[in-house]
């Protein structure tokens, strides 16, 4: 049998990738491994509830935002509380500050270096040093944009990097006048630069056809909240699954009833779970989340720049759903543009500078689910706690996880149009790389796991030998 | 009045003044953690501790240890520093004292000394005991995992609101505070639900009801201004 091992790099964790071949030498299956386990799930029992965001926002340093609201929305379930209208919107502006960092570092330190240096280029080159290089407007642009994502959630939770800030029941602080007016001076550089990425970006869809087409390029399922109205929601509203057609499978979905309809498999060959539409079945009920969902499953944006940009996007596909993973690129880009619209509009509102922020309560529920949108897609936190809220059991589904199979089916996409021969080629490292970023996925966040992520293909024969390896040095 | 010296400086005291209270008078900086002014001294955490010069460098608990005509204490110097950051590690090792996630993370007299002693690593193993929350009580919550030891909170309690509540339990290694003998906090008959034991304690071990992660700020010279507004005998 001929293996192939490909280290993955540039993305957020550790993995591996098999490649096995039939009789013919022709890719017969491929796998995208997560090798590394954490056990957030299990240490976090004993913990109190009012712990929760601070400790589940540890699972990582890129994420640390989207684990903490989500935690502190599980925990106003638990507390049975409704957070003031002014910690309501706080935390959407910091929610949506956390889809602009992560966002501009996903597509300019991590992908846009494959995009724009090329596929084929030196490896020791691609990469954000060589954009500096290369184009050193672009390479500060995104290193700007990206500080003012941080900067909303540090004006916000004191610090760019885990601000213990939102907390059972609303969130510590309000933003403070002389804070917003700094976010204020910021906004017009950063919508510069989103609008010049997205052109920039639309400008070279026909040099990308052929990475388009094979990007993970196929039909499947797409989950996202939406608002009821259904409008991009990112931080509360119903689940809404769409198809490949654009049409809507299932609608009004209450989040916090999650394994109605989403079932999660475990593989013995990665520490990552598999979840799938429960209805459709394993592994048929595929479905992706994150940017290229989100866009897929609203009805519009909701602020004027967004939708134009969304009504270009939905052109690709002639208003059917977009399909090709390589686009989640283009997605995550229309929504830090949203973002930004709607960061402008939260700094006008009154409600921020409010000190009603917090709703105080005793523990009312013994389980709740938080629900929100993360950065690469829809994350879940589900707890159970004793009479004095203490947690008995924790069940995290993470953003990265809903994406699993679908990174799997890219990977085996790529290789079966990359792949020649019994080797695995540079060319053939870089795509297969490019397809499980294209996903942006956190792989620390989704097993809950640690390390740096070195990417490894291996190369199997119809006969199970190892003929080939790679990994990225 | 008694003669000493303290760091090469000679200072008078009052009969029955601790080492400790007369360096603070003279501007001398000596950390503690288990004392804690307004209740009994105790010595028990050994970060006092002091050398003095003149009993062949014995080393004493400056919090406990009256002061004697003639003594020459040194109370700082690269020997106790040492000294006191091993016992710092140890107290390190000896529980689950992550700072990242306590709710007392940046009010906290332990991780307030590992700062002003240069603690950077421990080097001895960590135990990791598993040792369960108590979360009973209706407005506090007791987690033995970032507990001490030092006994101000059984301190706390039996002299300033006497109650006897809180009480050791076990020994060496295996000691624990607990309270009414054992059994969870929140059915306890003795426990007056006062909160001095929550703002004697020096670290996260005894923190309010419904604090999240470095949301605990406490006020531990409450005690020392209850006592003193007492009428004394």
């Amino acid at each position: 049998m001929r293996k192939l091992k490909i280290p993955v790099t540039r993305i957020e964790g550790h993995g591996l990738i098999t490649l096995s071949l039939d009789g013919e030498g022709r890719v017969a299956q491929a796998r995208f491994h997560v090798t590394e386990a954490r056990g957030f799930e299990r240490f976090c029992q004993g913990r109190t509830v009012w712990e929760m965001p601070a400790i589940t926002a540890r699972v990582c340093g890129i994420c640390p935002v989207s684990h903490l609201l989500c935690s502190a929305k599980a925990g106003d379930a638990i507390l049975a509380v409704r957070v003031p209208r002014a910690a309501d919107k706080l935390r959407r502006l910091m929610n949506l500050g956390q889809f602009v960092q992560s966002h501009a570092l996903s597509f300019f330190h991590l992908s846009s270096p494959d995009l724009l240096l090329g596929w084929d280029s030196d490896p020791a080159r691609r990469n954000v040093f060589g954009l500096m290089e290369e184009d050193p407007g672009l390479a500060l642009d995104g290193i700007r944009l990206r500080a003012y994502g941080q900067q909303v959630i540090e004006e916000l939770g004191g610090r760019r990097i885990h601000p213990a800030w939102a907390v059972p029941g609303g969130v510590r602080a309000p933003l403070q006048e002389a804070a917003r007016d700094r976010l204020a001076a910021g906004l017009p550089e950063a919508m510069r630069i989103i609008q010049d990425a997205i052109s920039l970006y639309e400008g070279h869809l026909d040099d990308w056809a052929e990475e388009i087409s094979a990007f993970g390029d196929f039909d499947s399922l797409f989950m996202a909240l939406v608002a009821p109205d259904g409008t991009w929601e990112h931080y509360s509203g119903h689940i809404r699954f769409v198809d490949s057609d654009r049409n809507v499978v299932a609608d009004g979905l209450d989040p916090a009833r999650y394994p109605d309809y989403i079932g999660e498999q475990v593989e013995g060959w990665s520490y990552l779970k598999f979840p799938y539409h429960r209805e459709t079945g394993y592994p048929e009920g595929l479905y992706r989340v994150g940017p290229l969902a989100r866009l897929n499953c609203c009805d519009r944006m909701g602020t004027p720049l967004a939708d134009e940009a969304l009504r270009r996007f939905r052109a690709l596909a002639d208003g059917k759903a977009v399909t090709s993973s390589f686009h989640y690129h283009y997605a995550r880009l229309i929504e830090i543009l949203a973002a930004l619209e709607r960061i402008n509009g939260y700094l006008s509102d009154p409600d921020l500078l409010s000190d009603r922020v917090r709703a105080e309560a005793g523990i009312n529920e013994l389980e709740g689910v938080g629900v929100h949108e993360a950065p690469r897609g829809t994350l879940f936190h589900h707890y159970r706690v004793d009479e004095h809220g203490v947690i008995s059991w924790v069940n995290l589904i993470v953003s990265t996880g809903h994406n699993n199979l679908a990174m799997n089916r890219t990977v085996h996409q790529i290789a079966q149009h990359y792949l020649s021969g019994r080797e695995v080629t540079e060319g053939l490292l870089n795509r297969l790389e490019g397809g499980i970023r294209a996903y942006d996925p956190c792989l620390s966040c989704s097993v809950h796991a640690v390390g740096r992520l070195p990417l490894r293909v291996e190369l199997y024969d119809a006969a199970g030998r190892l003929i080939s390896e790679r990994t990225r040095a | 009045m008694i003669h000493l010296e303290i760091d090469g400086r000679e200072v008078t005291a009052r009969p029955g003044q601790t080492i400790l209270e007369v360096a603070e008078e003279a501007g001398v900086r000596i950390p503690t953690l288990c004392y804690l002014s307004g209740l009994s001294p105790r010595g028990s955490c050994r970060i006092c501790l002091v050398e003095v010069a003149n009993w062949n460098g014995k080393l004493v608990p400056a919090c406990a240890t009256p002061v004697q005509e003639g003594m020459r204490v040194v109370a700082t110097s690269p020997r106790l520093t040492e000294l006191r950051r091993r016992v710092l590690e140890l107290l390190f090792a000896e529980r689950n004292h992550i700072c990242a996630i306590c709710v007392s993370n940046g009010h906290c007299e332990l991780q307030d000394l590992a700062c002003e002693l240069g603690l950077e690593a421990v080097r001895v193993p960590y135990r990791f005991p598993g040792l369960t929350l108590d979360a009973s009580h209706g407005k506090f919550v007791y987690d033995p995992n970032r507990c001490v030891l030092c006994g101000r909170c059984v301190r706390a309690c039996s002299e300033v609101e006497g109650a006897m509540t809180w009480g050791f339990s076990g020994r060496g290694i295996h000691t624990t505070v607990e309270p009414d003998l054992g059994g969870p906090w929140g059915s306890s008959e003795t426990c007056t639900e006062c909160g001095k034991c929550v703002q004697a304690c020096p670290v996260g071990a005894l923190v309010e009801r419904g604090k999240a992660t470095a949301e605990q700020e406490k006020e531990p010279q409450l005690l020392a201004q209850i006592t003193e507004r007492r009428p004394r005998a």
